[in-house]
C-alpha cells in the first residue's frame, strides 16, 4: 500500500482474517448440508460422510509437501539455462 | 458449389497473407470479420466429404464434414477470434497473421479426411506458430521458438512414416481409427503423443509457450495439443493405454504447477494436467467418455485462453509475470482481475462454471466404467488443478502481499476479448445444453445433480482450506526467482553436456596421435634420410661381390618359398 492511497479493504488485516474463517465456515457448512442431499456414488467409499472433503485436503497438503520437497532437488537458478 | 470452397481454413490461410498489407483500422477490422467470417462459413457448411482427389495409387479427402471436425472447427475459430480481437494493441502485423494463419491451419487438420491432408496441415501449424514465439524479439524466445519448431517438425515426420506404412499395407491413407496394433499405429500414436504433450514427450509446450508474446501465448493454448487430442480421439478412441497416459498427465504437471515461478509457465504446467483428463476420456472410449473429452476440448480451450489472456494483460502492464515479483494488482486491474477469477473457476470446475459440465462427464465415464485408481487419481488432479490454476495463479498476481507496483488496466481490446471468453465460461456453465447439443453422440448426462455439486464444492472448498492454512502457517513454498529442472534439461543441458564432454576427449585423442605420428614419422625421415643420403648405405657404389652375393640370397629364398 502506497502513502496517500485510497484504503482497500483486503488491506485491512482483519478482514483478511475474515476471509481466512470465511473458509473454515464454508467447509462447515458443506459437512452440515451433507446428510441432506443424496448421493448418487460412483463406488462405496464416497458415501462416507465427508469423503470428497477429506479427500481434497489430504491431496493438497500432500501436493503441497510433495513439490515443496521436489524444489530441493529440481531448483537451479534463474539464469541456469542462460549461461554457457 | 462443391463444399470445398467453404472450408474456413481457407478464408484464415489467404486472409491471413493480406493482414501485413493492411494499416490501422481497416487491419482491425480485417482480423476481426476473419474468423465471423469462417463461422459463416462453418454454419453453411453440410455434413459430408468434399475434395476427394486421386493421389498416386490412393486418394486424398480435403474435407470431412462431421460431428467431431465441425465441433473442433467452431471452437478453433471461436479461439480464432477472441485472440485477434485481443490481438488488436499490437502495432506489428506478424503477430495476427502467424495467429491466423495458424489458426486456419489447425482447422484445415480437423477437416482432414486422410493422413496426408493431415500431415500437410499438422506441419503448416508448426511452421506458423513458431513465429508467434519469435515474436517476442529476445534471443531466448528464438532458441526456444527453435526447439518448438523442431519437436512439431519430428512429429510430423513421424505421421508422415505412419501414413506411408498405413498405404504400404492397407493401400488407403483415409484417417480413421487406427489403433496401436494398426499398421503405422505405433508412428503415428507417438507422432499425436508428442504433439498432445504425453508425459516425457511434453516438455516443449512448457518450454516455449511461456517465450512467446502475451498475444502468441493465447493463440498457442488453443490449437496445437486440442488438434491431437482431436487426432488421438478419431484415431485411438478406447486404446487401453491412454487412461494410464492421461491418469498420469492429470497429476504430475501438478507438482510442478505448485513450484514454478512464471505465471504462464504455471498455466502451461495446468494447460497439460488438462489436456490429461481429455487422454482419459478418449482412452475410455465409452460415448460417455468421448463425449466428455470432446465437451472438455471446447469449454478448456476457451478458459484456458481467458487464463493466459489475464496473464498477457498483466506482463503487458507491468512487464514481467514472476509471482514473486507481482501482487496487490487487483488496485490496478480491477476487471483483469475478475476476468482471470472466471476462468480459475472455469478450470477448477466450479458449479455453473463450464469445466464442471464438461469435466464431471469424464470424471463420470471413469466412475462408471470401474475404474477406481484412474478415478481417484482424477479427483486429485481436480483438487489440484484448484489448488495452483484456481487460487496460486490469482492469488500471486493480483493479491497476495502488495507488490507495490501500480499499472493502467489492461487496453479496452483485451478487456472485450477478455469479457466475450468470461461471458462464454459462465454461459456455457450455466445452460451447457447447446453445448451438449454439439457433441459426438446423444447426451445422457445431467452434471447438476445435488450429489455431484455437493461432492465437487467439499472438493474444491476443502482445497481452499488447505491453500489458506498452508499459507497461513507458512508452510506454503514461496515463490522464487529459481527455474526448475524438467524434460527439456536433457536436450538443453544434458546431450550438450556429453557431446562437449565427447568433443573434448575426441580432441585430446586426435592430438595424442598427431603427436605419436608426428613423432613416429620424424624417425622413419630420419631413417631413411641416413640409408638414401649422400653418404648413406643406397648411395655408396656396391662391389660386384657384394651385389652376387645379395642376387644369390634372393635366389635361395625365391626357389624357399615355392619349394612345397
Amino acid at each position: 500500500m502506497r502513502q496517500g492511497e485510497r484504503r482497500y479493504w483486503l488491506d485491512r488485516k482483519e478482514n483478511v482474517d475474515k476471509v481466512y474463517w470465511g473458509v473454515w465456515v464454508l467447509c462447515g457448512l458443506l459437512l452440515l448440508v451433507e446428510p441432506l442431499v443424496h448421493k448418487h456414488a460412483e463406488f462405496a467409499f464416497e458415501d462416507w460422510f465427508g469423503f470428497h472433503g477429506i479427500y481434497g485436503l489430504v491431496a493438497c497438503v500432500a501436493l503441497v509437501l510433495a513439490a515443496k520437497a521436489l524444489r530441493v532437488v529440481l531448483k537451479r537458478p534463474e539464469d541456469y539455462y542462460d549461461r554457457p | 458449389m462443391t463444399g470445398l470452397e467453404l472450408n474456413p481454413a481457407w478464408t484464415l490461410l489467404l486472409g491471413a497473407a493480406l493482414v501485413p498489407l493492411l494499416r490501422g483500422r481497416w487491419r482491425s477490422a480485417w482480423v476481426v470479420a476473419l474468423p465471423l467470417v469462417g463461422m459463416a462459413q462453418l454454419w453453411l457448411l453440410p455434413a459430408g466429404e468434399f475434395g476427394r482427389l486421386a493421389f498416386l495409387s490412393s486418394e486424398v479427402l480435403i474435407m470431412r464434414v462431421d460431428r467431431w471436425s465441425s465441433l473442433f472447427a467452431l471452437v478453433f475459430l471461436i479461439a480464432a477470434l477472441i485472440s485477434s480481437i485481443y490481438s488488436l494493441h499490437a502495432r506489428d502485423s506478424l503477430q495476427p497473421a502467424a495467429g491466423l494463419a495458424y489458426a486456419g491451419s489447425a482447422i484445415g487438420a480437423v477437416f482432414a479426411g486422410d493422413l496426408l491432408t493431415l500431415f500437410l496441415f499438422w506441419e503448416l501449424t508448426a511452421v506458423t506458430s513458431v513465429f508467434l514465439v519469435w515474436a517476442r524479439g529476445s534471443a531466448r524466445a528464438y532458441r526456444a521458438g527453435m526447439r518448438y519448431v523442431l519437436v512439431q517438425l519430428l512429429s510430423g515426420m513421424l505421421l508422415l512414416f505412419g501414413a506411408l506404412q498405413q498405404l504400404a499395407a492397407t493401400g488407403s491413407l483415409r484417417f480413421e481409427h487406427i489403433g496401436l496394433d494398426g499398421p503405422g499405429g505405433p508412428l503415428i500414436f507417438l507422432a499425436f503423443g508428442i504433439k498432445c504433450a504425453f508425459p516425457l514427450l511434453h516438455n516443449w509446450l512448457q518450454d516455449s509457450y511461456p517465450e512467446a508474446t502475451e498475444v502468441g501465448t493465447v493463440f498457442l493454448s488453443a490449437f496445437t495439443t486440442k488438434l491431437a487430442v482431436y487426432a488421438l480421439a478419431r484415431g485411438f478412441a478406447g486404446t487401453g493405454e491412454l487412461i494410464w497416459i492421461g491418469a498420469v498427465m492429470t497429476a504430475f504437471p501438478i507438482f510442478y504447477a505448485v513450484i514454478e515461478n512464471d505465471l504462464r509457465r504455471v498455466l502451461a504446467y495446468s494447460l497439460n494436467n488438462q489436456l490429461g483428463f481429455m487422454v482419459v476420456g478418449i482412452g475410455i472410449g465409452t460415448e460417455l467418455a468421448l463425449n466428455g473429452t470432446a465437451a472438455h476440448a471446447f469449454t478448456h480451450i476457451i478458459y484456458k485462453a481467458l487464463l493466459f489472456m489475464s496473464m498477457g494483460a498483466v506482463l503487458y502492464r507491468v512487464g514481467t509475470i514472476n509471482g514473486s515479483e507481482l501482487g496487490g494488482l487487483y488496485k490496478s486491474m480491477p476487471w483483469t482481475t475478475a476476468f482471470c477469477i472466471v476462468g480459475a473457476a472455469s478450470i477448477s470446475g466450479f458449479p455453473l462454471f463450464s469445466g464442471f459440465v464438461s469435466k464431471s462427464m469424464i470424471v463420470s465415464a471413469a466412475g462408471g466404467e470401474a475404474l477406481l485408481l484412474t478415478y481417484l487419481v482424477l479427483l486429485f488432479a481436480s483438487a489440484g488443478v484448484f489448488h495452483h490454476s484456481g487460487i496460486k495463479i490469482p492469488y500471486f498476481a493480483f493479491f497476495a502481499h502488495d507488490s507495490g507496483k501500480r499499472c493502467e488496466e489492461a487496453p479496452a481490446n483485451m478487456l472485450v476479448a477478455m469479457a466475450i471468453a468470461a461471458a462464454l465460461c459462465i454461459g456455457l456453465g450455466v445452460y451447457p445444453a447447446p453445448l451438449y447439443a454439439l457433441l459426438p453422440y446423444p447426451v445422457d448426462y445431467v452434471a447438476y445433480t445435488g450429489s455431484h455439486v455437493l461432492t465437487q464444492l467439499q472438493l474444491l472448498a476443502f482445497s481452499a482450506l488447505a491453500f489458506a492454512v498452508l499459507m497461513r502457517t507458512g508452510i506454503y513454498p514461496p515463490e522464487r526467482r529459481l527455474v526448475n529442472l524438467d524434460t527439456d534439461w536433457i536436450y538443453r543441458r544434458l546431450v550438450p553436456g556429453a557431446l562437449g564432454v565427447l568433443a573434448a576427449g575426441w580432441a585430446r585423442a586426435a592430438g595424442f596421435l598427431t603427436q605419436v605420428m608426428t613423432a613416429g614419422g620424424r624417425r622413419a625421415r630420419a631413417a631413411f634420410d641416413r640409408a638414401a643420403g649422400a653418404d648413406g648405405l643406397f648411395a655408396r657404389p656396391w662391389t660386384t661381390r657384394t651385389m652376387a652375393l645379395c642376387i644369390a640370397v634372393f635366389l635361395l629364398a625365391f626357389l624357399l618359398l615355392s619349394y612345397r
